[in-house]
């Protein structure tokens, strides 16, 4: 599985990590992770993830979306440089806590 | 046994005890049968009734089985016709040969119906199979060219949309575009305001095909009808988010640079949203500074939460903007390496002759990925003396028939309307009622612009132009302007208009008052006229394109006029 979601113990966090080039062959599997689950907070963690194109941006929003827009919860994290960049072009930094 | 489906079978064998043995086993099996004595025969009755599948004896008479199932096979062309050789050789060679032939498969002397019958089925199952292969191939194809044929519909409707602009006729534009980029969201729009400044977008959306093409059109509409009503960036940029936000879905977004470039005040306004960094190259002292992503892309933000902020750089006569996609950085050679910025910056460094960057950067993509991307998109965009450049002419629809000639009108913008709203697409629109002054549009735009910025930056917010001296002191200003226009309390800016007839042409009458503090006015009209330095109040700007420009009350009311003859 290059999609893998895990929620915690007391099922207050989920943690979606992505393996692998996230783009938009991973569209299904990554709405699979979170959809049909309450979210509080959400953690994706990209230590996996190779790059990252336009289409996960859009993911990253509709994942945002469903966790409550502005209101919601979500970090990614372990993004490698590569990754970090294009986040950073896209200034999404602006709308998840990125590290 | 009975059989699936009836076939028409060709049984091809010069042994006449064969030929009625073999045709009657097949007719029990529910199938037509057509026979032939001979290799020609076989071939002369594939030709007039194209059978299912051949039984074909290797050696006969006149011409052999080998060579008639090489002509079925050629007549077949991409149908498969399966053969089944019928034969009592046994060398591996002859079996071959059969083989090399064309021929699916061997049934060995003497017959067996069991066998035969299972052959024929399993023959008929590759017959299918290939049958649906090329059924759903020319399918394919079909949808494919219906698809094409759609695209090119799609895209001259988009094109008269997207290039109603300067693009293609500015001299001061050179771009690089895939003549489909629009089916990869890139989307590269220029065009004149009123005043003579150039408005100037590259976009990239998201996604591929129509999705990104769909969102495309909604925004060269705004752009344009925006553009040519005089609004500026930050609320061409308000209405374009709050537009894409409402009609995309969450997951769609547009990535965009926008700048304005005016030749007369020579700056440039930029605001980069999600795009990868553009650069403005200083020809004198060659130096490139970035341009770079501030904001989130178009469409992510809900319109309270966005920022139109922008930055304005100063710009000398020759000095480039250059913009790109990320397709120009994302391009990779034949080892998945990336051209990356790194990449772009070894050619500016090696570039020694500005004119030829463009093509130095074409070219250095070329030599590196082999291969051309359809989503690259480039654009450089250069400042010129304003006579270089000449907006088309306005088309207007309306006969002039109901013009206006004699009135007069008043406003006063207070502190808290100046913090937010641009009042000159509004009067300009007025203004344009009025026929008589529609050929000198440009010139009025221009004097109203200066005008107002003149009153609310100098007059209410007290900013010293001098700041605007050098590059440094440029973008200081500009941050100061923001600075002091959020924290803006009280002041205003007044603006009366007055029209009146004169014989059979009119004058206009501009006057703009400010609760400033004034100016030394006889310090400033000492200067020459001509003079040209990025500080100076634009007085100079107005006293050239106006008639009896004129500051009273220690420089806070400026009046300027504007006349026009009978109209042809």
């Amino acid at each position: 599985m290059s999609v893998i979601s895990e929620m915690s113990q007391d099922g207050q966090k989920l943690t979606i990590s992505i393996k692998g080039r996230f783009d938009f062959a991973k569209h299904q599997q990554f709405r699979d992770a979170y959809e049909n689950k309450e979210l509080a907070a959400v953690v994706v963690d990209l230590k996996d993830a190779t790059y990252l194109d336009s289409s996960a941006l859009g993911m990253l929003l509709l994942l945002r979306d469903h966790a409550g827009g502005d209101d919601s919860d979500i970090r990614v994290v372990n993004s490698s440089s590569d990754v970090r960049k294009i986040l950073a072009i896209s200034n999404f930094d602006k709308l998840f806590d990125i590290s | 046994m009975q059989p699936q489906v009836q076939l028409t079978i060709l049984i091809a064998e010069d042994s006449a005890a064969d030929r009625l043995l073999l045709s009657s086993i097949l007719r029990r099996q529910g199938h037509v049968v057509l026979t032939a004595a001979n290799g020609v025969e076989a071939v002369d009755a594939f030709r007039r009734q194209t059978p299912h599948l051949v039984l074909m004896d290797a050696m006969m008479p006149v011409m052999d089985g080998f060579e008639a199932a090489r002509q079925i096979k050629a007549l077949a062309g991409e149908t498969l016709v399966p053969i089944i050789f019928l034969t009592s050789l046994s060398e591996n060679e002859a079996l071959a040969s059969c083989l090399e032939a064309g021929g699916d498969d061997f049934l060995a002397k003497p017959y067996n119906q069991v066998i035969l019958a299972a052959k024929i089925k399993a023959m008929e199952r590759l017959r299918r199979l290939q049958a649906t292969v090329l059924e759903q191939r020319d399918q394919i194809a079909r949808h494919h060219d219906y698809l094409l044929n759609e695209q090119r519909v799609a895209k001259a409707v988009f094109d008269k949309v997207a290039h109603s602009g300067c693009l293609n006729v500015a001299p001061n534009i050179r771009y690089l575009q895939s003549p489909y980029a629009l089916f990869n969201g890139d989307l590269l729009l220029a065009a004149f305001t009123p005043s003579g400044d150039m408005h100037v977008l590259l976009g990239d959306f998201t996604g591929h095909g129509l999705p990104a093409a769909v969102g495309a059109m909604p925004l060269a509409e705004v752009f344009y009808g925006m553009t040519a009503k005089g609004y500026g960036l930050a609320e061409t940029l308000r209405e374009m988010n709050a537009k894409l936000k409402r009609i995309l879905p969450v997951d769609m977004f547009c990535c965009a640079t926008l700048l304005c470039l005016s030749f007369q005040r020579r700056s440039v306004e930029v605001w980069n949203g999600g795009m990868p960094d553009g650069y403005l190259h200083r020809i004198a002292s060659g130096e490139r500074t970035q341009l770079a992503a501030r904001h989130l892309p178009l469409g992510v933000l809900s319109p309270e939460a966005f920022d139109d902020r922008t930055e304005v750089l100063p710009m000398a006569l020759g000095d480039r903007v250059f913009l790109l996609s990320d397709g120009v950085i994302d391009t990779r050679d034949a080892n998945d390496r990336l051209f990356g910025e790194q990449g772009l910056q070894r050619v500016f460094e090696s570039n020694r002759q500005p004119d030829a960057l463009f093509e130095e950067v074409q070219q250095a993509l070329r030599d590196f990925g082999g291969q051309a991307r359809d989503d690259v998109s480039m654009v450089e965009i250069s400042l010129l003396q304003p006579a270089q450049i000449t907006p088309p002419a306005l088309v207007y629809s309306d006969s002039g028939q109901s013009c206006p000639l004699d009135w007069s009108v008043s406003f006063e913008l207070r502190a808290a309307t100046l913090k937010r709203f641009n009042p000159l697409p509004y009067l300009l629109q007025l203004l344009q009622e009025v026929h008589g002054l529609r050929a000198q549009s440009g010139a009025l735009y221009s004097v109203l612009a200066e005008l107002y910025s003149n009153a609310l930056e100098h007059g209410v917010l007290g900013l010293d132009s001098s700041l605007k001296r050098d590059a440094g002191g440029f973008a200081r200003y500009y941050q100061q302007r923001n600075a002091c226009l959020d924290a803006l309390q009280d002041g205003y800016v007044r603006v009366h208009l007055q029209v009146t007839p004169t014989g059979e042409g009119g004058c206009l009458t501009i006057r703009v008052e400010d609760s400033g503090k004034g100016f030394d006015v006889a310090r400033v009209m000492q200067r020459p006229v001509d003079d040209i330095r990025l500080s100076g109040r634009g007085v100079s700007l107005i006293r050239q394109l106006g008639r009896n420009a004129r500051w009273s009350d220690d420089g806070r009311s400026a009046c300027v006029e504007f006349f026009w003859e009978a109209l042809a």
